[in-house]
């Protein structure tokens, strides 16, 4: 790498000179936090601050290169009507005739993406340095950071899928890393290894497609492909579509859409900066950023025809993942839980909008989806921190903090507003053009799923402002606002002793609460030492955690007006539509009547849910409070949401099992339980189906019925079933038997 | 010389190797074996390098040896380990795999 | 050295004499490997292979290979073989329960099916090859030649080797250790 602009042909060599020298150099930005992630390693413990100001130097370097080259590239669109991507490669491998290349590849996309992680992970190490302060892995809390950020900037500029395919599993690494960060715990611990797996299930996605992609293309440079792909220069179409269904495979798994959405709320039990920059705001929007990225392969591979309905696959999942994570999001106490499932709503409209064909819209989504998104994280976070002992359980543990917490909460009021899209917040202008094009292109279902998440959207995020900000406080925010409330009135001493005082009774009220509730999976175990707050809020959280706060919240408000509709600002269009790679219908002409319908469902849940909300949560008596548990539908709805439309019931007690146990083990089983020898024999389908059916069903009848595929599963078990001796022996024996025969075979056939 | 006379006694020992894999119950003995089976691999790949010319073979052979060396200190290990947990190496009395 | 090199008839002879009786030194003490009753003559027996395989290879005119094997097996893997048997604690004298019970039933069938089907392949797929015969006469001395291809055509596998074997140190020492 280092040796890129030395090996490069002459020519090319004076083609990037003239772009720039960021655009050039952009490849320095993943290897200086690559490097930082050594450093911090091998020396960061001996450091005064635990090699936190290593991976912070890091990310502000990297920040002003990204943010240099973002500059230049406005700078290229701007003198020049066809802008033509950066690329600096240089050989990395070459296997076989194969040669894959490493470098960076810069064109809008790449541009914006590289410019928001950097942004995002430096003010979330910032971030950092206080909330994990005092943890014993300290250390590696950072360098597991600073990798994660290396891989994200690796795989954003990836000229190939070879770089792609390695960027996005660093950051599946740092991703089991970092949630399993206090794995001490065995809920934190098993969060890891799910969000782990189930990620995986979607890598090998990743690994057949781009497998297919090489067969189809004979190369895996991304330009080539898309072109390739855009041209119809490829021999069959179902190839295709195979191909872009394993590699949507790999977004559905690794950006939470559904059905492998589960990992993702469960990821939360990492440390919440993690929650913040990789849960929400950057990694898992590597899936929706491959998709944009080849978007002619889906664009042409998934465009399916049902009943003479012409749509996208994308948007199929995206459309179903809005409805359903939005629906999940209103039966969670856990703060972050609601913003977890909020986040994969949200992917769900960037995933629904590339769908439609409205790529810019999709893309500025995730642009200002990572700025309140990460914004309403940290406020979290902070809330968390600061003012209820570490719990996230927001029944129990909050209410009533918008006084003690001017700061978290005016930027948690910003970001909600962003993230509900009230207009001239930054969502507005984004989700309301995926929705708008929706609409423009003809897409009514997706129309009106979208205006549906609208609603839901605002509706859940009331109810979680409710129950964090207003009404009485209860638990720990109960301890933090009577706290303050004794020491309000008091004159101000040297700030110091303030400090110091605050810091004590803190410690004192900590062990305290310990005996009478227990605490979140938040809680560190160091005693506990907060920092120096803003001067002009006093009992709000420290400089480090409020001031990425205020930043993130004013560009939660000002990021909307680079691509502002209604404004006709089309500066992020402009820069970006070069990436597309195909023709794309014109964005429908902005109107506040087409707008109108989304602003009024937002506008409807915010009064629905805040009268539910009062009436529920808040003081005094209602007819609505304890409904779920009289109402024997609603509680039924209730308990369908709780438990997760029981999907991880589906994968945990059928899916899982059925890979775990042998087949001859299953297949045993069935003797005893002849029942499961039908939900075998037709696939193992539904299992709970199947329960019921046995209770039912009379023995005779179910042996009648099972004489055809069940029988044939149960007599292959009945006989693999000593093959399972778990000798090695036998293993041996038989796999050279088989050899042996195979050999046998082949001769006999060739002979 | 016939290459097939080196050929054949790769085979031969193969076929030994494999039968000791099968038969033993001591696990220090299967690896043995197994070694048996890694050296019969070795007199073809040299066989071939001769029959072929080049020095390619002898590229692979030494690779495997280097391999071999590598699998046995970690088979060794692994037989320690479980002879320490269990005291004993029999192999048919480690049936957690059984399914 | 003489090496497999010149096709003259006397030497040939002498060869094949050679190779015949190495083979059948290495074929009985392979079976003894596989069948013997005593942990320690099994592994003395094992050397008798190691050597006579090294012997090959030096018919094979691939010296260098030959005194890796010597190096190598004979004098690491053998003795790492030895601590085995020791640490294991392994009856001295004969032991009966070496072997599964009625295990050769059904290995002498496998063994003896494979043997078969590969010789069949290669009688009929070689049948008379000389080897040397294809005119790239060996020169006494191919180790320099042999480091050139290694740090060149194979070098990433040799890379990617280096890496095994480290991560075979390091996770032998992990396992093997007490504590």
């Amino acid at each position: 790498m280092l040796l890129a602009s030395e090996t490069e042909p002459a020519a090319t060599e004076h083609a990037a000179q003239a772009a720039g020298w960021f655009l050039e150099h952009a490849w320095l930005v993943p290897l200086i936090p690559a490097i930082a992630f050594f450093l911090i390693i091998f020396f960061g413990k001996r450091l005064p601050k635990g090699g936190s100001e290593i991976g912070l130097a890091s990310m502000l370097a990297a920040l002003v290169i990204a943010g240099g080259a973002g500059y230049q590239w406005i700078d290229l669109v701007g003198s020049s009507e066809h802008v033509e991507a950066v690329s600096n490669t240089t050989e990395w491998f070459s296997v076989g005739g194969f040669h894959a290349s490493i470098g960076s590849h810069i064109d809008g996309l790449a541009v914006v993406m590289l410019f928001l992680v950097a942004f995002i992970s430096t003010l979330v190490q910032l971030y950092s340095t206080e909330y994990v302060r005092g943890d014993r892995r300290y250390t590696h809390f950072f360098a597991a950071l600073t990798l994660f950020s290396s891989g994200m900037l690796t795989m954003v500029l990836a000229p190939n899928m070879v770089q792609l395919i390695l960027g996005w599993e660093i950051m599946g690494l740092c991703s089991f890393l970092l949630i399993g960060h206090w794995w001490e715990e065995l809920p934190n611990a098993k969060a890891a290894l799910k969000a782990f797996f189930t990620v995986r299930v979607g890598d090998m996605g990743l690994l057949v497609g781009t497998g297919a992609l090489l067969a189809m293309f004979g190369t895996l440079e991304i330009p080539g492909i898309n072109e390739a792909a855009a041209a119809g220069d490829f021999e069959s179409k179902s190839l295709l579509t195979f191909t872009a269904v394993a590699l949507f495979i790999a977004c559905i798994g690794k950006s939470g859409q559904f059905p492998l959405h589960t990992w993702l709320p469960d990821a939360m039990a990492g440390p919440t900066p993690v929650s913040s920059l990789l849960h929400s705001s950057t990694m898992v929007v590597a899936g929706v950023f491959l998709v944009a990225r080849l978007y002619p392969v889906f664009q042409v591979g998934l465009d399916i025809t049902v009943l003479d309905n012409h749509f996208n696959l994308i948007a199929v999942i995206g459309g179903i993942t809005v409805l359903i994570a939005a629906g999940l999001a209103f039966v969670q106490n856990d703060i972050k839980k609601v913003l977890a499932y909020s986040t994969v709503s949200q992917l769900g409209y960037m995933m629904m909008g590339l769908g439609v064909g409205a790529w810019v819209p999709a893309v500025f989504h995730i642009f200002t989806h990572a700025f309140f998104k990460c914004c309403l994280f940290l406020c979290a976070g902070s809330v968390a921190h600061t003012g209820s002992h570490h719990s996230f359980d927001m029944k129990k543990d909050m209410g009533g903090l918008r006084k003690k917490m001017p700061v978290t909460f005016v930027t948690w009021m910003v970001s909600t507003a962003a993230l509900c899209g009230v207009p001239f917040f930054s969502g507005f202008f984004s989700k309301d053009e995926i929705i708008d094009s929706a609409h423009g292109n003809h897409y009514t279902t997706f129309y009106v799923i979208g205006l549906i998440g609208a609603f839901m959207t605002t509706a859940y995020m009331t109810r979680a402002t409710y129950l964090t900000f207003f009404g009485t406080p209860r638990g720990g925010a109960a301890h933090f606002v009577g706290h303050h409330e004794d020491h309000s009135h008091e004159p101000a001493h040297d700030a110091n002793s303030v400090d110091h005082s605050h810091a004590m009774a803190f410690e004192e009220e900590h062990h305290d609460a310990g005996a009478t509730h227990s605490h979140g999976h938040d809680d560190h175990h160091a005693p506990l030492v907060h920092g120096r707050p803003l001067p002009f809020a006093k009992d709000d959280s420290s400089w480090q955690l409020t001031l990425p706060l205020i930043i993130l919240g004013t560009l939660a408000i000002l990021s909307g007006y680079l691509n502002a509709a209604p404004f006709k600002i089309h500066k992020f269009h402009d820069w970006m539509h070069s990436s597309i790679g195909v023709e794309l219908p014109e964005a429908p002409e902005f109107e506040w009547a087409n707008a109108a319908p989304s602003i009024l469902l937002v506008l409807a849940g915010f009064v629905v849910s805040l009268l539910v909300s009062k009436a529920v949560f808040g003081p005094g008596p209602s007819a609505l409070k304890g409904l779920t548990e009289r109402n024997k539908v609603l509680g039924a709805g209730h308990r369908f949401l709780v438990n997760k439309y029981y999907l991880d019931a589906l994968y945990e007690n059928v899916i899982v099992r059925a890979i775990a146990y042998p087949i001859s083990r299953a297949a045993y089983w069935t003797n005893q339980h002849v029942l499961d020898g039908i939900v075998n024999g037709v696939g193992r389908g539904g299992r709970a189906t199947g329960e019921l059916v046995y209770k039912y069903v009379d023995q005779a009848l179910v042996d009648g019925v099972v004489n055809g595929s069940g029988t044939t599963a149960t007599q292959a078990g009945g006989a693999l079933q000593p093959v399972q001796s778990g000798k090695v022996n036998l293993y041996g024996a038989l796999l050279f038997g088989a050899a042996a025969v195979g050999a046998l075979v082949l001769v006999l056939v060739n002979s | 010389m016939l290459v097939n006379n080196f050929l054949l006694l790769g085979a031969v020992l193969f076929c030994i190797g494999v039968y000791g894999v099968i038969v033993r119950k001591n696990a220090v003995l299967v690896l043995m074996s197994i070694e048996l089976i890694l050296n019969s691999v070795n007199i073809n790949l040299l066989a071939f390098d001769r029959l072929h010319g080049g020095n390619d073979g002898n590229v692979f052979a030494l690779y495997v040896i280097a391999v071999a060396a590598a699998e046995v200190g970690v088979g060794l290990a692994m037989v320690l380990l479980i002879f320490r947990n269990r005291k004993t190496i029999a192999l048919d009395d480690l049936s957690e795999m059984k399914g | 050295m003489v090496l497999a090199a010149d096709v003259q008839p006397d030497i040939e002879i002498a060869q094949n004499i050679g190779f015949g009786i190495i083979a059948a030194v290495m074929v009985i003490a392979a079976v003894r490997v596989v069948t013997s009753k005593n942990v320690v003559h099994a592994a003395l027996a094992l050397v008798m292979v190691m050597a006579g395989a090294a012997a090959q290879y030096l018919l094979l005119a691939a010296e260098f290979v030959a005194v890796t094997q010597v190096l190598v097996y004979i004098g690491a893997v053998m003795v790492l073989f030895l601590f085995g048997v020791m640490l294991t604690r392994a009856k001295l004298g004969s032991d009966s329960d070496l072997d599964n019970a009625k295990a050769w039933a059904y290995a002498l069938p496998i063994a003896l099916l494979l043997l078969g089907v590969l010789v069949y392949v290669l009688v009929a797929g070689f049948e008379d090859d000389k080897i040397g015969a294809s005119g790239s006469e060996p020169v006494a001395g191919r180790t320099s030649a042999i480091s050139d291809l290694i740090f060149s055509a194979y070098a990433v596998p040799f890379w990617g080797l280096s890496f095994v074997l480290l991560a075979a140190a390091i996770g032998s020492i992990v396992l093997a250790r007490k504590d």
